[in-house]
Parts: C-alpha cells; sequence; structure tokens
C-alpha cells in the first residue's frame, strides 16, 4: 500500500521546520493558516526555508491540501490481530471516498430510518378496524422491509470537498504509551483533522484526555464496557445495552438461570462482568460464580476446575487478547461442555476460523457485524474487501466499526463544509445515519454513540455460524438514562454501571 | 474436603508442574552451564509451535512427528545461533542480554511480517477422563507425563554418560577441563543447541493448547523466569524439578480457592522471597548445604 510511503512524507516537513511547528502548537485550535503564516514570519522563520511553511501558503493560494486522517491502530503485539483488521477497514473506506463513493444515508429529516431503504413490501389488504374490533389475527414477528444491496452512492466528490483524504497510521504495537506519544505526535506535528485509535479500554483511556486538551475529534471504533460521555469522542462500536442485555436474555430463556461470568481483569472485563450482574435480576437470571483473569495468563485449568464445582447453567465470557482465547481448546479438551455467551469473543477475534473444531461449540456472541451475515448486501462488502485485502483473514466487527466510522467522518465533513472541529462535531450530532454494510445505523446526537443492527450468532460444533435472531436498531440508551446530553452540556467522562441508581434498585429485590 | 476436590487439585498442580517444567528447563540449562540469559527463549518456543503447526497442516505429518521435527529444527536453529552470534558474547555477559533479546524481537516481529498475526491451531487430542463430575484433558496429563519423561532424560544425559561429566565439568571450572582437554566450545555449542531443543520441545508440546501468534513466546518466558530465579542455575536440573514443584505447590492451590490472579501473585511473592533469602535460587542453597556437609564430613 501507498499509505506507507505518504507516512514518511508527512514526517519530513516537521522536522524541517521546527520553529514554525512549535508556534502553532502553542495554539493549536482554531488556527488558520494565514495565522501560520503571520506566525512564521513573526518569529523570523524564512517562508523559503521552511518547506511547512511553503507547502501551507501553497495552500492557502487555492490548492487542496489532503485532510489528514490520524489513525492509530495496532498492527503489532497483542492486539494485532483486531488492529491489523481495523487498519484495512479505514484503509477501504479512504480508497472508496477518494474514488468519490459513499456510504448512502445522511441526515435522517423527516421520516428516519424508512427513508433509505426500509419500506413496508405489501400495504395492508384487510380491513384494519374489522381486525382490531374482532381482537385481530395474532401479530407475527417479522422484518417488514426490504434492503438494498448496494451501500454505496455517488458522492459527486473526489474525496471530501474537492480534497483527498491522507492515512497517516503509524503502529502503536498494542502500547498504552507508544498510543499516547504518537497522539500528541499527530496532533502536535503532522496537525490532522480527525484521529481515530484504539482498541483496549486501557489504550482508550490513555489518549482520550490528550484529545480532550487538544480539542481533537476523536473516534473510538470498538465495542467497549460503554459509559463514555466525552463533547470530543464518539463511539462507533456496540455497548452493553446493546450486546449484554439481548445476549443474556436469550441465554436465560434457553439454557437456565445460572450464570457463571468469566472475564479480563481490567476496565473492559470489570465493567462488563458489572452489567451482568446488574442486569441479571432484571432477566431472571442469577450470577452464581465469577473469576477475573489477568490478560498475561494463557493457561487456564483452575479456572475450569472452579467452573466445574459451581455448575452453571451457561458461561458468561468476557476473555480477550490472544493469551486469553487459549481457554477455548483447554476448555474443550478438559470436557467442559457448557454453553457460552459473550459481546466480544469469535465476532472480534474469530476465534471459530483460529481454533480447530469444536473448542468453540455453542459459543453465543451478540454482534455489530461478522463477516458470515448472509445479506447480499454484506456478500458485496466481503467481495469488494477481499479485492483490496485478499489474504485478510477474517473481517471482525471492528474492522466493520471503523470502516463506518471512516465513512460517517467524511460524510461529516461534507455536510459541515470544512474540516474544522468543531463544526464538524455539530455536524455528527445532527441525526446522520449511513446505510453500513451490517444495517442501518444511526450516530445518537446525545451519547455520540451509534444505534446499531445487532444479530445473535451462534456457533456449531463444525463452527459454521447460524444467527439466531436480530434487533435491527439497538439505541445506546444507558447514558441517556443517566442524564447525558452532549449536545446540551459537554462533559468528558466515563460513567460506570455503579453510578447508576437504577442497578442498585433492582439489585436489593433479589 | 472430598476426594474428588482434592483429585481435581492434584490434576491442577500437574499440570502447573509441567508447564513451568517445560517452559523453564532448556532456559535454565542455558544459564546453569553457559551463564547466559537467553532472552530470545520465548521466541525458540514459538518457532518450535510454528514449525509442528506449519508441518501438521501444510505437510499433513502426524503429530509426533510434527513433534520431532521441532526438536531438531529448533535445535539445529540454536546451534546456529550459538556459532553466528552467541559465541561473541562470552566475555560479556550483559551484551549476551542484548543480543538475545534483539534476537527475540527479530523473530518475533519477523514472524508477524512472515506469516501475518496468527495460525490456526493444531486440533487438540480430544481425550478426557471424568471422575466425580470433573472432567480432565488426557492430553494435559501427556504433557505432565512428558515433563517428567525430559526431566529423566536431561538427569540421565548430565549424570550418566561422558558428555554429562565433561559438561558438569565445564560448569565447574570452564578453565581447568580446557587445559584437562575438554572442548568446551564445542560443550557450549551442543549446550546451547540442547537448551534450545527443549524450547522447541516445549513449542511443539504446547502448540494444540494455545494461540499460535508471533508474540506466543512471552506467555512461557515469564513463568520460565520466575521458575528460573526460583530454581537458581548451580544444578540445572535440581534446580528446576524443586522450584517447579515448589511453585506449582503454591499456584494450584492458590488459583483453585482465590483464583487465577491470586495465583499469579503467589508466584510473584514466592520469587520476592526466594530472591531475597536464598539468592543462589534453590539449587544454589541445595550445593552449599552438600559442600558444608562434605566440609563437615572432612573436619
Amino acid at each position: 500500500m501507498d499509505t506507507e510511503e505518504k507516512e514518511l512524507d508527512v514526517s519530513v516537513p516537521s522536522r524541517e521546520a521546527p520553529e514554525a511547528t512549535r508556534v502553532d502548537s502553542r495554539t493549536s485550535t482554531g488556527m488558520t493558516r494565514r495565522d501560520l503564516i503571520k506566525a512564521a514570519a513573526v518569529s523570523g522563520v524564512g517562508v523559503l526555508a521552511a518547506p511547512a511553511v511553503l507547502r501551507a501558503a501553497e495552500t492557502a493560494a487555492g490548492g487542496a491540501a489532503p485532510i489528514k486522517f490520524g489513525l492509530l491502530e495496532d498492527r503489532s503485539g497483542n492486539f494485532a490481530i483486531f488492529g491489523a483488521n481495523k487498519w484495512h477497514g479505514t484503509q477501504l473506506a479512504i480508497k472508496e471516498i477518494n474514488d468519490g463513493m459513499t456510504l448512502d444515508g445522511g441526515v435522517q429529516g423527516p421520516g428516519g430510518k424508512g427513508v433509505h431503504a426500509k419500506v413496508a413490501p405489501k400495504p395492508p389488504t384487510v380491513n384494519i378496524k374489522a381486525e382490531v374490533d374482532a381482537g385481530g389475527a395474532p401479530a407475527k414477528d417479522d422484518v417488514v422491509w426490504s434492503e438494498q444491496a448496494e451501500y454505496l452512492v455517488k458522492s459527486g466528490d473526489q474525496g471530501v470537498l474537492g480534497r483527498k483524504i491522507e492515512l497517516l497510521a503509524p503502529d502503536p504495537q498494542s502500547d498504552n504509551t507508544q498510543f499516547q506519544t504518537l497522539a500528541r505526535r499527530l496532533i502536535l506535528d503532522d496537525k490532522v483533522d480527525v484521529i481515530m485509535a484504539g482498541f483496549a479500554s486501557a489504550e482508550r483511556e490513555a489518549i482520550r484526555p490528550i484529545m480532550d486538551q487538544n480539542k481533537m475529534l476523536y473516534f473510538y471504533n470498538n465495542q467497549y464496557e460503554g459509559g463514555v460521555a466525552d463533547k470530543n469522542t464518539f463511539c462507533t462500536g456496540a455497548v452493553p445495552e446493546q450486546q449484554i442485555v439481548p445476549v443474556m436474555q436469550y441465554m436465560i430463556k434457553n439454557f437456565g438461570p445460572k450464570i457463571y461470568t468469566l472475564a479480563a481483569d481490567y476496565n473492559f472485563g470489570q465493567l462488563s462482568a458489572a452489567w451482568t450482574r446488574a442486569m441479571a435480576p432484571l432477566l431472571g437470571g442469577q450470577v452464581i460464580g465469577e473469576e477475573f483473569i489477568p490478560l498475561s495468563v494463557s493457561q487456564f485449568s483452575s479456572s475450569i476446575a472452579k467452573i466445574q464445582e459451581s455448575k452453571p447453567n451457561w458461561l458468561m465470557m468476557y476473555i480477550t487478547g490472544q493469551n486469553h482465547s487459549n481457554f477455548y481448546p483447554q476448555a474443550n479438551a478438559a470436557g467442559l461442555k457448557y454453553p457460552m455467551g459473550s459481546s466480544i469473543n469469535i465476532a472480534q477475534g474469530y476465534e471459530h476460523r483460529r481454533f480447530a473444531p469444536p473448542a468453540l461449540n455453542r459459543f453465543h456472541v451478540t454482534a455489530s457485524y461478522m463477516e458470515e451475515i448472509p445479506t447480499p448486501r454484506n456478500k458485496l462488502f466481503v467481495k469488494r474487501w477481499r479485492a483490496m485485502f485478499a489474504d485478510e483473514p477474517y473481517l471482525a466487527m471492528e474492522g466493520h466499526s471503523a470502516y463506518v466510522a471512516t465513512h460517517l467522518y467524511a460524510k461529516a465533513v461534507r455536510l459541515a463544509g470544512t474540516t474544522e472541529k468543531a463544526t464538524v462535531i455539530k455536524a455528527l450530532e445532527s441525526g446522520i445515519g449511513v446505510e453500513a454494510p451490517a444495517g442501518w445505523v444511526v450516530m445518537d446526537p446525545a451519547t455520540h454513540h451509534l444505534s446499531q443492527y445487532i444479530r445473535l450468532a451462534r456457533c456449531d460444533e463444525k463452527h459454521n455460524i447460524t444467527f439466531m435472531t436480530e434487533w435491527p436498531s439497538i439505541e445506546p440508551w444507558w447514558t441517556r438514562r443517566l442524564g447525558v446530553n452532549l449536545v446540551r452540556n459537554a462533559e468528558f467522562k466515563q460513567y460506570i454501571p455503579d453510578e447508576d441508581p437504577f442497578f442498585k434498585m433492582f439489585a436489593k429485590k433479589t | 474436603m472430598s476426594v474428588p476436590y482434592v483429585v481435581s487439585l492434584l490434576y491442577q498442580y500437574a499440570d502447573n508442574l509441567a508447564f513451568l517444567l517445560l517452559a523453564a528447563l532448556g532456559l535454565m540449562i542455558i544459564l546453569g552451564v553457559i551463564d547466559v540469559i537467553n532472552l530470545a527463549h520465548g521466541e525458540l518456543i514459538m518457532l518450535g509451535a510454528y514449525i509442528t503447526t506449519l508441518a501438521y497442516h501444510r505437510a499433513h505429518l502426524p503429530l509426533p512427528v510434527c513433534v520431532l521435527l521441532s526438536v531438531i529444527g529448533v535445535g539445529a536453529f540454536g546451534m546456529f545461533l550459538e556459532r553466528t552470534v552467541i559465541r561473541r558474547f562470552y566475555k560479556d555477559k550483559l551484551g549476551a542480554l542484548v543480543a538475545t533479546w534483539g534476537i527475540s524481537l527479530i523473530l518475533s516481529q519477523g514472524m508477524l511480517l512472515l506469516l501475518g498475526p496468527s495460525l490456526i491451531a493444531v486440533p487438540l487430542p480430544e481425550w478426557t477422563l471424568s471422575y466425580a463430575g470433573y472432567s480432565f484433558g488426557g492430553y494435559r496429563l501427556l504433557l505432565f507425563a512428558g515433563a517428567i519423561l525430559v526431566v529423566l532424560v536431561a538427569w540421565w544425559v548430565f549424570y550418566r554418560t561422558r558428555f554429562g561429566v565433561r559438561t558438569r565439568a565445564t560448569m565447574q571450572n570452564a578453565q581447568m577441563s580446557q587445559a584437562l582437554g575438554v572442548d568446551t566450545r564445542r560443550i557450549y555449542l551442543y549446550t546451547f543447541g540442547a537448551g534450545s531443543a527443549l524450547a522447541g520441545l516445549t513449542g511443539a508440546l504446547y502448540a494444540p493448547t494455545t494461540t499460535i501468534v508471533p508474540l506466543m513466546g512471552t506467555t512461557f518466558v515469564d513463568v520460565a523466569f520466575i521458575t528460573v530465579v526460583v530454581g537458581g542455575g548451580a544444578n540445572p536440573i535440581l534446580g528446576a524439578l524443586t522450584s517447579a514443584a515448589l511453585l506449582a505447590s503454591i499456584s494450584a492451590p492458590l488459583s483453585s480457592v482465590l483464583g487465577t490472579f491470586m495465583g499469579r501473585i503467589g508466584l510473584l511473592v514466592t520469587a520476592l522471597v526466594i530472591i531475597r533469602f536464598l539468592p543462589r535460587g534453590l539449587s544454589g542453597y541445595f550445593q552449599d548445604l552438600q559442600r558444608r556437609r562434605m566440609a563437615g564430613v572432612r573436619a
């Protein structure tokens, strides 16, 4: 790919013109190119001697400088499996945007979700009043709209606003410190217009304060434990109310009320387990056991024995990373045959393709995307992805999130008419939505999270995926219940389940 | 405590012991004989797992043959490393540390570039034994048997062969044994090869139970280093055996009762206590004990 080349190209000017960079970084926001030239002139830097300034001057004269798009995804280290896929998703979206394509969609306006693709296939043909008076025929659960296979439309624009998108994607190597260093470099030296970054919640929390200090527009394209309410941050992955609640509901109904939680010992695992504990009484279940596993652990004989002692109906799995995925073959070889539910595994790390069957037998996950989604639209998406990345091992949930987020950003910039961050944030808060390959998604203005098209996938003993049920639009409602409205009140924090009084209220009842 | 629970605990103990022993023995032998801390040990284990996985999936060989290939392949690679790199650092032990660390980075990142972030694992043989509500993995028991067998073979080589005598002589006093006609350079070459072959064996044996990723070595080295520190390099085989036995007897019950996290903490605390009171590790302590006893006999 040519991104490597670009990446090098961009870092050069900053080294050659340290004076100009420093002046600009002090007041990095709200500075126009003209200000930059003025500042450079005042600080005595010869315009001809500083290539960066020279380039900026050219741009001001009317040339279309590219939009600088910062991406930090792990391509090596413990999270490489996930990061490489997300990096590819962003690359594919940028290529499409630069080629003049965009995801169908836009601000919903009148009509909302129905505007773009979803219409009832047939109008009612019986006399509704007569039916209702008679008590009505039993209702039937069905999907009442059709979905067009083609999700891309022409944007009438090469790139966005006549400017190409240029990707700057250094590798943060699954290392929180690298994330911080590279985030600062992208903001201060490269002066990117947007940053999309991070797989693990620890990575996100390492850089989110830096984004806020610099008022950088930040996208976190990953499912996570929920609760981020940050004016500068947009989260395009699924959150607990979209994944954990539906999967628990399904598992309790089909396998029984006794739940054993196995979770990774860091913020994602701890908070997701808290969600499970809190929601269990509401859904008629009960958490009878819980264990948190340090990320470095890869041998699970004692965890397996503990599960066997407590005899649950099913397991809730929040283990993550490459070390933890060893649990599945080990548990299977030890004869552990419990059904499992999760919000992450197999959709995120394609364990069902990496481990020989039947290690993931009876595994259930609520996913915002999986490669196996059988719609014609998704088949088209998979074909396009593989045309660009022929040896991609799997199109995972977070790669899809990264793809959608990149298109969503381009759409918002086009709507805003500028890359100026405050205006783009307003455009993203306009009720904008897109036809994602998984289905229609909308950016919720109040919480800065996407509504998601959620499917419950089941993995069988041959590791085939079946979608058992689907929820076409689940809203990110939880932080709204806590009063979060980022349009009205800018906040910069993450809420945790303990701050929700409702959870405690229901927990007491049992 | 019920009988089935004790059986389950014993199984966990054996499983822990096998993991610690297999992860650490190669590292310990190299440290004990050559006095080089091989930071690339984890990557040699990774290499063993990769050879097994590739041989199994691409060449369709049976698992035991794949394991044998890993042992030979990684052993040969270790000897190649000793010839080209490690040999130059025998007088500069800190330099050896940096050099082996560099090798580890090259191996793991090179593997990432070469074969991507992950391979499909070898399917785990599905033998399970059930007992009173518990079920145990047959392959894990096989690993335990394998670990014990490896220790026995290493002991035999060390104490019952000519090569073992020469190696022990080199360990005690390299210059003196050189003067007596022992080719210490060759001893070092073979020892490094043997340590690497053990790493290859560990990687091959654990390949069906883990994710095959370029950084998988790190999951072995952290416990391997704890085992080595506790065991000490004075007598690699006795050290590895006693230290793995001690550590497993701490981590297995702790993990079982208080959870994996406390099991891990228990390992680290034990290592700290041992370093504080027995700086040369368990095998160093046994050696001192023996010397004192012999001194007592003489007096």
